[in-house]
């Protein structure tokens, strides 16, 4: 494939201006043995593997399997960016990390897990946010960066940093069972922005903390990447070069669709209109988004709510979530779940007093401002939603 | 009948299915019965002034519709239409 041999022969050329001082010592040939037996890799291939300079952009949950798989592999030089700290709710996917880590910072945490596997390895550690002023002089240090971000505007700035720098960008995105994988930003090939020239406007797609995610995906999808990185290093295999494999876990299905570099793509075109980093919220939309206008006049706190329940108050507390998390918990609200709002408003009696509430306060602020513009005049959202519940008033519910 | 793939985000605005049935002899024809069976899912795909959004791409099989004739391609009989819009989870939250 001719996308394919022109990434190879760069590699090949980046490899051979420094043989001397790359050699295999008697540990690392045992260590790497299984890929030395194998005529596709070799010792040509795992010196190959070892000069090598990797940038994973994430150690969450894609960046945990990404990570770990091109540690053991023998990526020589792996460079983490990440600025966040380990969460309990991590643990459900981001197996890098572990019980003790939670609250450590993801790199010290991701960087000490992979030295203890593979003390070859050369972990350069990147404690920031990946910003346009830094991602440019980052990615000029490696050879292939792999996306494992969790947000459009980062996906955008990683994308156009690839076109810039002439690094490929071997992508990989989630979404509760679904997956995505490609290789972006190589010379013939397309980069993001030919296949999603705008970002979705913020609200329209959820995050994993709204939508949820299983947590086996990002393993799926994660070492797709890896293996990835790995054919392009060593230049074997068909890489996922103007394809995109769309992964249905739940199916198991996996399909690949044809993507073609767009002439006119302003990153990557014939004749480019990105020269430069943008001001990737701003054309994300999500500046001044955050915190929804209407929330303060509408809104109740928890400790009222129980207050006025208890003194026997007939309020009617609607619960805007879905069936699965009020099984986790719930104040004995009346489901009806935010999507199913507008079809089932005939429900609600506009004399009643209604408190509206979710599980942070989100999808509630929504609901209350749909009923608002429906003719309800009584109606609060439960400022923090249930969470808030669980922290102030009973403390005995479980938070999730 | 071709058949519309529907993508997880956007599968509960079309009766939470994988993927829906629909008449139509283009691409075109096959959206709008889509968005006229399933009126939720029409902000999703299309904007106020009727265009298809930029972030949501549409495969007939394995080609962007983009590269052939758009909304006017034509489509037969157990072709599969993918609606793909972007998707971005991957690191934390």
């Amino acid at each position: 494939m001719l996308n394919a041999e022109c990434f190879f022969s760069k590699m090949a050329t980046l490899t051979e201006t420094q043989p001397a001082s790359l050699t295999l010592s008697n540990d690392e040939i045992l260590r790497y043995s299984r890929h030395l037996i194998m005529p596709e890799v070799g010792m040509e291939g795992q010196l190959k593997l070892k000069a090598a300079k990797v940038l994973c952009i994430g150690a969450g949950g894609l960046g945990s399997p990404l990570a770990l798989y091109l540690g053991a592999a023998g990526v020589g030089t792996l460079g983490i960016v990440d600025f966040d700290v380990v969460d309990y709710t991590n643990l459900q996917r981001q197996i890098i990390h572990s019980t003790a880590d939670v609250g450590r910072p993801k790199l010290d945490s991701a960087a000490e897990k992979l030295k203890a596997m593979n003390p070859f390895l050369n972990i350069r550690k990147f404690n920031t946010r990946l910003s346009s002023d830094n991602a440019i002089e980052l990615f000029k240090e490696f050879d292939i960066i792999a996306d494992g971000t969790d947000n459009f505007p980062t996906r955008y700035l990683v994308n156009d940093a690839c076109v810039l720098t002439g690094k490929p960008n071997v992508y990989g995105s989630i979404f509760r069972f679904e997956g995505q994988a490609s290789i972006f930003a190589t010379e013939e090939g397309p980069c993001y922005r030919c296949l999603y020239p705008e970002p979705p406007p913020p609200g329209l797609v959820p995050s994993c903390a709204e939508g949820g995610v299983l947590g086996i995906l990002p393993g799926l999808v994660g070492v797709i990447q890896a293996t990835e990185v790995i054919k392009l290093i060593l230049g074997k295999g068909d890489p996922l070069i103007g394809r995109l494999l769309l992964i249905d876990a739940l199916a198991m299905k996996f399909r690949e669709l044809k993507l073609r570099k767009n002439p006119d793509c302003p990153a990557c075109g014939k004749n480019p209109t990105i020269t430069k980093l943008i001001d990737y919220e701003e054309f994300c939309g999500i500046r001044g988004e955050e915190a929804p206008a209407e929330v303060t006049t509408d809104e109740i706190e928890v400790e009222e709510l129980k207050q006025r329940l208890d003194r026997g108050e007939d309020i009617y507390v609607l619960d805007v979530r879905e069936p699965h998390e009020y099984d986790i918990c719930n104040i004995g609200g009346h489901l009806i779940p935010l999507g199913e709002l507008p079809n089932r408003v005939n429900e609600l009696d506009t004399s009643k007093e209604i408190v509206a509430h979710c599980r942070s306060g989100v999808r509630s602020a929504k609901a209350v401002n749909f009923l608002r513009q429906a003719g309800f005049k009584k109606v609060h959202n439960l400022a923090g939603g249930i969470l808030a519940w669980a922290d102030r008033v009973d403390p005995s519910m479980p938070k999730y | 009948m071709p058949k519309i793939h529907i993508p997880t985000p956007l599968r509960q605005y079309a009766g939470k299915q994988p993927a829906v049935d629909v008449k139509g002899s283009t691409i075109g024809e096959a959206l709008s019965g889509l968005v006229s069976n399933h009126p939720d899912l029409r902000r999703h795909l299309y904007t106020e002034d009727g265009k298809l959004r930029a972030f949501v791409n549409v495969y007939l099989n394995d080609e962007d519709v983009r590269y052939l004739q758009k909304e006017a391609t034509v489509v037969r009989d157990g072709d599969n239409i993918s609606i793909v819009p972007s998707i971005a989870g991957g690191s934390s939250t």
